[in-house]
C-alpha cells in the first residue's frame, strides 16, 4: 500500500525482510546502513533482545532518487523469524509493497526455510495478498561459508525447495561480507518501483484529475 | 491499494494540527498510518526523527492492540507515556491512523486530552475518505 504524498511529491514504499530466525535478516540492513552515505538513508532503528534477536523489526528508510518527479522512499522493515513471533510478523507485514525471503544456506536450516516461506504465504494471504502478486525477491544467504565446517546446501537445492514454484528473482549472497546485499535491494526496489507506477497509472486519472484539480482550484 | 494524499487533504490535516497545538500548547503532533508510514507533523522538535517516530508508534499500538485482545478488549484507543521533561500521548484516529502529540510541563495532560478529543472526530473524517478514495474501507 503505497502513500503517494502529492503535497511533497513523495512516494513512500514497505518492503519487509522475511525469513527464519537467524538467517541473516538484520545483517542484512545493517550492512546496506553501513555502506550507504547519511543523505541518502535514515537512522537504522532495532528492536531487539540481548541475544541479537529481532524482537521486533529493525527499520531503515531509504531515498531511491525520482520517478515522474516524484520521490521514492522506502522504509526497510525486518521480522523476527523465531516461530512464536507470529503475530509481530503479521504487525509488520501490515501495508507491505514488497518483500525479500531471507534463505539460510545452511542444511539445518532446510525445513525452517520452507516453512518461513509457507508462514509468509499464509500471513499475506490474511491480508488478502497472494505470494505470486507481490514483488518477491529471494536471497540465499551465508553463501561464504562454502568450504567450511558447516554444511551448506547447493544452491540448486535451494532454489527447488523454495523457488520452483515462485520462479522470482533470486541471489547467492553474504550479508556478513556484503555479497548480493546491493543486488537484491536493487532488485525488489525495481520489482516495488515497478509495480506502483503500473499502480498509478492504473488509477483512476479522472479521480486524480478531480482531486488536483480540488487543489489548485480551490 | 494506493493511499493518495492531495495538497488540498494536506492542508486540511495541517489545518486540525495546528489548531489542537496552537490550544493545548503542546509542542509537536504527527500523524502515522498504522503500517508505520508518517502523514503529516506539524511543531518544532529538532531532534525527532519523525520517519522512525511513526514506525515505532505504529509498531506501539500493535502492540498494545495485542495486550488489549488478550484481556479481552477489541483495542486501547489512547496510550500515554511520561517522561521527565517530555510526555507522549498516542490517540487513535479512526481505524487507520494514529495521532502522536508531544508535550512538557507547559500544559497538562488534562488540556491535551481535551484539546485532542475536539478535534479527533473532524480529522477522522478527513482520514477516513482519504483511504476510501485509495480503495480501503474505513
Amino acid at each position: 500500500m503505497p502513500f503517494i504524498n502529492f503535497s511533497k511529491d513523495e512516494i513512500q514504499c514497505k518492503i519487509v525482510y522475511y525469513g527464519p530466525g537467524f538467517c541473516g535478516k538484520t545483517t542484512n540492513l545493517q550492512y546496506i546502513h553501513s555502506a550507504t552515505e547519511d543523505k541518502t538513508r535514515g537512522k537504522m532503528v532495532s528492536i531487539d533482545t540481548k541475544g541479537d534477536r529481532t524482537l521486533f523489526f529493525d527499520l531503515l528508510s531509504m531515498n531511491l532518487g525520482k520517478i515522474r518527479g516524484m520521490d521514492i522512499r522506502v522504509q526497510l522493515y525486518t521480522v523476527p523469524g523465531q516461530v512464536h513471533y507470529d503475530a509481530t510478523r503479521k504487525l509488520v507485514l501490515k501495508g507491505v509493497d514488497g518483500v525479500v525471503f531471507v534463505a539460510d544456506s545452511l542444511k539445518v536450516q532446510r525445513k525452517k526455510n520452507i516453512e518461513s516461506l509457507i508462514n509468509l504465504a499464509k500471513n499475506l494471504a490474511e491480508k488478502g495478498i497472494s505470494i505470486r502478486a507481490i514483488p518477491l525477491v529471494i536471497q540465499y544467504n551465508k553463501r561464504d561459508l562454502d568450504g567450511s565446517d558447516s554444511e551448506i546446501l547447493a544452491l540448486e537445492i535451494l532454489e527447488k525447495d523454495l523457488n520452483s514454484m515462485l520462479k522470482v528473482p533470486s541471489f547467492p549472497g553474504s550479508a556478513v561480507k556484503g555479497t548480493g546485499v546491493f543486488e537484491t535491494l536493487r532488485e525488489i526496489s525495481k520489482l516495488v518501483v515497478k509495480d506502483v507506477s503500473r499502480k498509478i497509472m492504473m488509477m483512476d486519472k479522472q479521480q486524480l484529475r478531480v482531486s488536483e484539480g480540488e487543489t489548485t482550484g480551490g | 491499494m494506493n493511499v493518495v494524499i492531495t495538497r488540498k487533504d494536506l492542508e486540511k490535516i495541517d489545518h486540525c494540527l495546528n489548531k489542537m497545538m496552537s490550544s493545548s500548547f503542546a509542542h509537536f503532533v504527527l500523524l502515522a498510518d498504522r503500517s508505520g508510514q508518517l502523514i503529516a507533523h506539524q511543531g518544532q522538535s529538532p531532534d525527532v526523527d519523525t520517519l522512525s517516530l511513526a514506525a515505532l508508534t505504529a509498531a506501539n499500538f500493535g502492540a498494545t492492540a495485542e495486550i488489549a485482545r488478550l484481556l479481552g478488549e477489541e483495542e486501547f484507543t489512547l496510550l500515554f507515556h511520561k517522561g521527565r521533561s517530555e510526555n507522549v500521548y498516542f490517540s487513535a484516529v479512526g481505524e487507520h491512523t494514529i495521532l502522536v502529540t508531544l508535550f512538557d510541563d507547559k500544559t497538562s495532560l488534562g488540556l491535551i486530552r481535551l484539546k485532542i478529543g475536539q478535534i479527533i472526530d473532524e480529522l477522522s473524517t478527513i482520514m477516513a475518505s482519504i483511504f476510501e478514495k485509495g480503495g480501503k474501507k474505513s
